[in-house]
């Protein structure tokens, strides 16, 4: 048997892509590397959403970047997944830079941005009174915006799964070849899955996959971003995403609440071959925080909770590769994606989903759920809500994480809702138990309790998240 | 003769203790550095015959908690401490259980017997549920 | 719902607390658990060392928590478990359970008792990879002693205070092979009775002045590398040292629990991490107390009791006589003394005899604890040793600064020979 489409890759860009796909009539198949969505990039990343000043304008990136942020959020509301629009100020620490602060306020304007001021260095100050003296003015950007790029994969990915697309998991895909007009997709050298179109939106490895069909080859470069993390209680540290302006190597180190009410600081933009590096070390933490000071001054490094590092991935081109291969007919590009893929994520989804539809002469299904509702959320409930939710389920009464204040119940719903959880980083990212100050070190004894009971797993085989990142041992070990 | 060094565990103090020993005939000379009789008693113990209190969890069957702690209900020779071990490692107890409950009785031969350290209610009969 | 006091935190603290109250004639009590039993951290902590003090015999955790259970249990004092105050406002408290959904009760006196929670691998920036098989030693010995579960098989530990020395001889018992422990300080911070017991016993070796500077492995931990560090605690290049394993555990210091406090507006000592209290164990908010980890962290589960057992008898008589007005004076921790608790007394109000708890900054030999009422030494007492690990006390008299009429601070510090 055959699919329409096979998308190779469940990051924000491939559910983006399968979510726009099932609103048609055809078989689609997410085929992910990992043991579940959301696993590599997309959940390690700024989680902020451009307003679009960047891109050149013309481009197709440009074009995808306002659109994109503009789906983000309508969908927030459709989908359910927390975006905030607070607003973004890109800073110059030189009175010379005005001019590209400039350019950067007129590439907005031709990209279609709206909302822009450029600023004083005291105007900046008087809105973000953390900002350093340092600070000689500001591009500010009302229309910027910062997301829970955890459940905006996860949404996208539910909903693509609610209207019938199918998600295989621990799928890493080893081979590529076509016969008979069908491209048949290896999995692990072992499973085959046979598919009239491509999707290649697998990241980091988007240039190998890519390479299995074209001749034309593509090379990602690994950009690794180490990231610092502050507890909650620091919050309104600043209100706005702090940019400073944006040099060859990047956005540069910004300084911004996440949606989740965190502060965070980051990322560098380190090249390097390895794609699977994710280690943090030493000189990238701090440069991460030396060049954050150049920002803002009082940076409360005694409320640090945690760091990571992600890798974007970054073609050697300097663009997206977003459509046909040139030479490999039916097999799409959502290649090289790096920022501001998560901006225009939904509008990718959009764009290489109608490129396939046009192409396949699909037709529009007209039971497409549009909505989706996120796991209830009983932190901040008043009263009357909290009661009658427990009358109806107590397991909502009982607290687990109690940095975040998750329950029982919603860890329950986590791992129980379409495309649920099935570890504890999955548990972690759809709703939050181990996030906070204390890093899981409360939870975790309960939370594996709780993953076994649901999913009938023995103790020993719970893990972090991938096979082999089991959390105890075994008796017989 | 010999002079060794301790650190006195007797208490949470730690003081530091200096000890004239006898190796040939296995004998403390003299104790100085201790701040009360323990220090003495224990350097002559600690040197002689060395003891501890071990603890450590038994499985439990039917209980409302899946291990019930439990200790040497006194000292027992160092070197019988691994020996005690897998003897507890061997041992499941049944709920229900009081502190003092005898788990395992005259453990790896000490005369000494491994007791209960937390109370376990029966699941069974209390009807509770299980987690 | 109005009680007299209410207690958040059942364990020793809380329950010392409740006992006193009661003890004090204070009938309208509740105390407010969020796990499943009374008894708080003593419940995971199996090895024993505690009631010394307390009940003139050594228990195990367990067994010193149950003593208190009992007392509450004779006494008839109400308790809720597996409810989580969500809100502290004097004088309201809001809670959650899954029977009575989110309920405010109203209360004359509120005890804090929360304890405090280990800091995480992330606070402290160690840099590697992000695998599974790092738990903080706490996390550890819940999922060992409570649940049975084993977390490794060679296990190197970062930090020996007394978390991390107790799950060295924990693990080791149960199979595991502890390679090393690591302590980022030149000196343990832990009791010298854990370093015998549960490292020398064991030839586990201990490196001071080292540090974890890389953890290997994607998915699961397999290995880290310790580094030697300098005065400035940064790393010495060249130091490093690999050791393969497949477990770290993290004994990184333990942070008073004040998410509830900050809450209701009470002010916190940078230094302790706890409430800033006078010598009634009292808040900066009227009617509200703190006792136990919450307040500082302790060593001795003995010296919680005492001081929630004063935060107990204090918070029943302010119940009883209503708020009064005291003139504090400050008590300074000067000279290698990093806090004192309490830091603030009234010396015309204060009990007859007032513990002074204080913890000094580093280890110290031949110093004299010196107590001055302003400039003058009252008090100079010669301490062998002192160290960082262990818990200090001083006694002040009330009769003594009555002889001092117009005294303005206290100050407690070490003197060299």
């Amino acid at each position: 048997m055959a699919y329409d489409v096979i998308i190779i890759g469940g990051g924000v860009t491939g559910c983006a892509i399968a979510r726009s796909l099932s609103k048609y009539n055809l078989s689609v198949v997410l085929l992910e590397k990992n043991e579940d969505v959301c696993s590599e990039t997309s959940k390690a990343n700024s989680g902020i959403v451009h307003s679009g000043y960047d891109p050149e304008p013309g481009t197709l990136m440009a074009k995808l970047n306002v659109k994109g942020g503009a789906m983000i959020e309508q969908l927030s509301k459709e989908l359910d997944f927390d975006y905030i629009k607070n607003g973004s100020m890109i800073i110059s620490f030189d009175k010379n830079d005005a001019p590209q602060l400039k350019e950067l306020y007129d590439r907005g304007v031709a990209n279609g941005v709206e909302q822009m001021e450029i600023l004083s260095g005291d105007e900046a100050r008087a809105i973000e009174p953390n900002l350093t003296d340092e600070v000689q003015g500001a591009l500010l950007c009302k229309t910027g915006g910062i997301v829970d790029p955890f459940n905006l994969t996860y949404a996208l990915a539910e909903n693509a799964y609610i209207n019938g697309v199918e998600f295989i998991f621990n799928c890493p895909v080893t081979s590529i070849n076509k016969r008979n007009n069908l491209y048949e997709i290896k999995c692990n050298d072992k499973k085959t899955y046979r598919t009239k179109y491509v999707v290649n939106a697998a990241g980091v490895y988007s240039d190998v996959i890519h390479n299995m069909v074209s001749k034309k080859k593509l090379h990602i470069t690994p950009k690794r971003g180490n990231y610092i993390l502050f507890d909650n209680e620091v919050e309104n540290f600043v209100t706005h995403t702090i940019f400073q302006l944006p040099t060859k190597l990047g956005k540069g180190i910004l300084v911004t609440p996440t949606a989740h009410g965190n502060l965070l600081i980051g990322p560098t933009s380190i090249s390097q071959e390895d794609k699977e590096d994710t280690s943090t070390n030493l000189n990238d933490l701090d440069t991460v925080t030396n060049q954050a000071a150049r920002s803002v001054k009082n940076i409360p490094f005694r409320k640090v909770i945690t760091s990571f590092s992600g890798i974007r991935a970054a073609e050697d081109g300097g663009d997206f590769i977003l459509g046909e291969a040139s030479d490999a007919e039916n097999f799409f590009d959502a290649a090289g994606i790096k920022s501001p893929g998560l901006s225009c994520s939904p509008a990718t989804g959009e764009y290489i989903a109608d490129l396939i539809v046009k192409k396949a002469g699909a037709n529009k299904k007209d039971d497409f759920i549009a909505t989706r509702k996120a796991t209830i959320r009983t932190k901040g409930m008043n009263q009357a809500e909290y009661t009658t939710l427990i009358k109806k389920d107590p397991t909502y009464g009982t607290i687990v994480c109690r940095c975040e204040q998750v329950s029982e119940g919603e860890i329950i719903d986590a791992i129980n809702r379409p495309l649920g959880a099935k570890s504890l980083d999955g548990i972690k990212r759809r709703v939050r138990a181990g996030m906070g100050r204390c890093q899981a070190g409360f939870c975790t004894a309960r939370t594996l309790e709780i993953l076994c009971k649901q999913t009938g797993m023995e103790m020993s085989e719970v893990c972090k998240n991938n096979k082999g990142s089991e959390v105890l041992m075994g008796d017989d070990e | 003769m010999s002079t060794k060094e301790l650190t006195c565990i007797g208490c949470p103090m730690g003081c530091q203790l200096t000890v004239d020993f006898d190796d040939k005939n296995n004998m403390v000379k003299s104790v100085t550095g201790n701040n009360c009789k323990i220090g003495e008693r224990y350097a002559q113990k600690e040197l002689t015959n060395p003891t501890r209190i071990v603890t450590s969890s038994i499985k439990v069957d039917g209980g409302d908690l899946a291990m019930v702690s439990v200790k040497t209900e006194s000292d027992i020779p160092k070197g019988k401490i691994f020996e005690i071990m897998k003897e507890i490692h061997e041992t499941k107890a049944i709920a229900p259980i009081k502190i003092g409950d005898v788990m395992i009785e005259n453990v790896a031969g000490t005369n000494v017997n491994i007791v209960a350290t937390r109370n376990i209610k029966n699941i069974a009969a209390k009807g509770i549920k299980t987690a | 719902m109005k009680y007299d006091i209410v207690i958040i935190g059942g364990g020793p603290a809380g329950l010392a607390a409740a006992v006193s109250s009661k003890e004090n004639k204070t009938d309208n009590i509740l105390i407010i658990e969020r796990s499943d039993s009374l008894g708080g951290i003593l419940n995971q902590c199996i090895h024993n060392g505690f009631g010394l003090h307390t009940f003139k015999e050594e228990l195990t955790g367990p067994e010193y928590a149950a003593r208190y259970i009992q007392q509450v249990q004779e006494l008839k004092i109400p308790y809720l478990l597996n409810t989580m105050v969500i809100d502290v406002k004097f004088h309201s408290i809001t809670y959650i359970n899954k029977t009575e959904g989110m309920v405010t009760i109203e209360a004359k006196a509120i005890i804090l008792a929360m304890g405090c929670r280990e800091r995480p691998r992330g606070a402290l920036n160690i840099p590697g990879y992000r695998p599974s098989g790092i738990f903080p030693a706490g996390t550890a010995q819940r999922l060992m002693n409570i649940e049975g579960h084993k977390v490794g098989k060679k296990v190197v530990i970062l930090g020996s205070g007394d978390i991390g020395l107790i799950m060295a001889r924990r693990l080791t018992l149960e199979g595991a092979k502890v390679e090393v422990v690591a302590e980022l300080m030149p000196f343990s911070g832990g009791l010298k009775r854990n370093i015998v017991q549960c490292l020398d016993d064991f030839n586990i070796p201990l490196k001071l002045s080292h540090t974890v500077i890389d953890i290997e492995g994607k998915d699961r931990v397999t290995g880290i590398v310790l580094a030697k560090v300098g005065p400035d605690r940064r790393p010495i290049a060249g130091t490093e040292v690999h050791y393969e394993c497949d477990t770290l555990l993290l004994s990184v210091g333990l942070l008073p629990e004040n998410e509830l406090s900050r809450k209701a507006d009470v002010e916190i000592s940078p230094i302790t991490n706890g409430p800033v209290v006078d010598d009634e164990l009292q808040t900066s908010t009227e009617g509200i107390f703190a006792c136990g980890n919450v307040l500082h962290v302790h060593d001795l589960v003995d010296y919680v009791s005492e001081e929630a057992a004063l935060a107990g008898k204090e918070a029943s008589e302010y119940v009883k006589r209503g708020e009064i007005k005291r003139n504090t004076i400050k008590i300074n921790a000067e000279n290698g003394v990093r806090y004192t608790v309490p830091q603030r007394v009234d010396p015309k109000s204060m009990s007859d005899l007032l513990t002074v708890r204080f913890r000094v900054a580093n280890v110290y030999t031949g110093r004299y604890i010196c107590v001055y009422f302003d400039n003058t030494l009252i008090k100079k007492t010669k301490k062998k040793v002192l160290a960082p690990g262990e818990m200090e006390k001083v006694i002040l008299k009330k009769e003594e600064l009555a002889k001092y009429p117009t005294i303005t601070s206290i100050t407690i510090k070490t003197e060299e020979e």
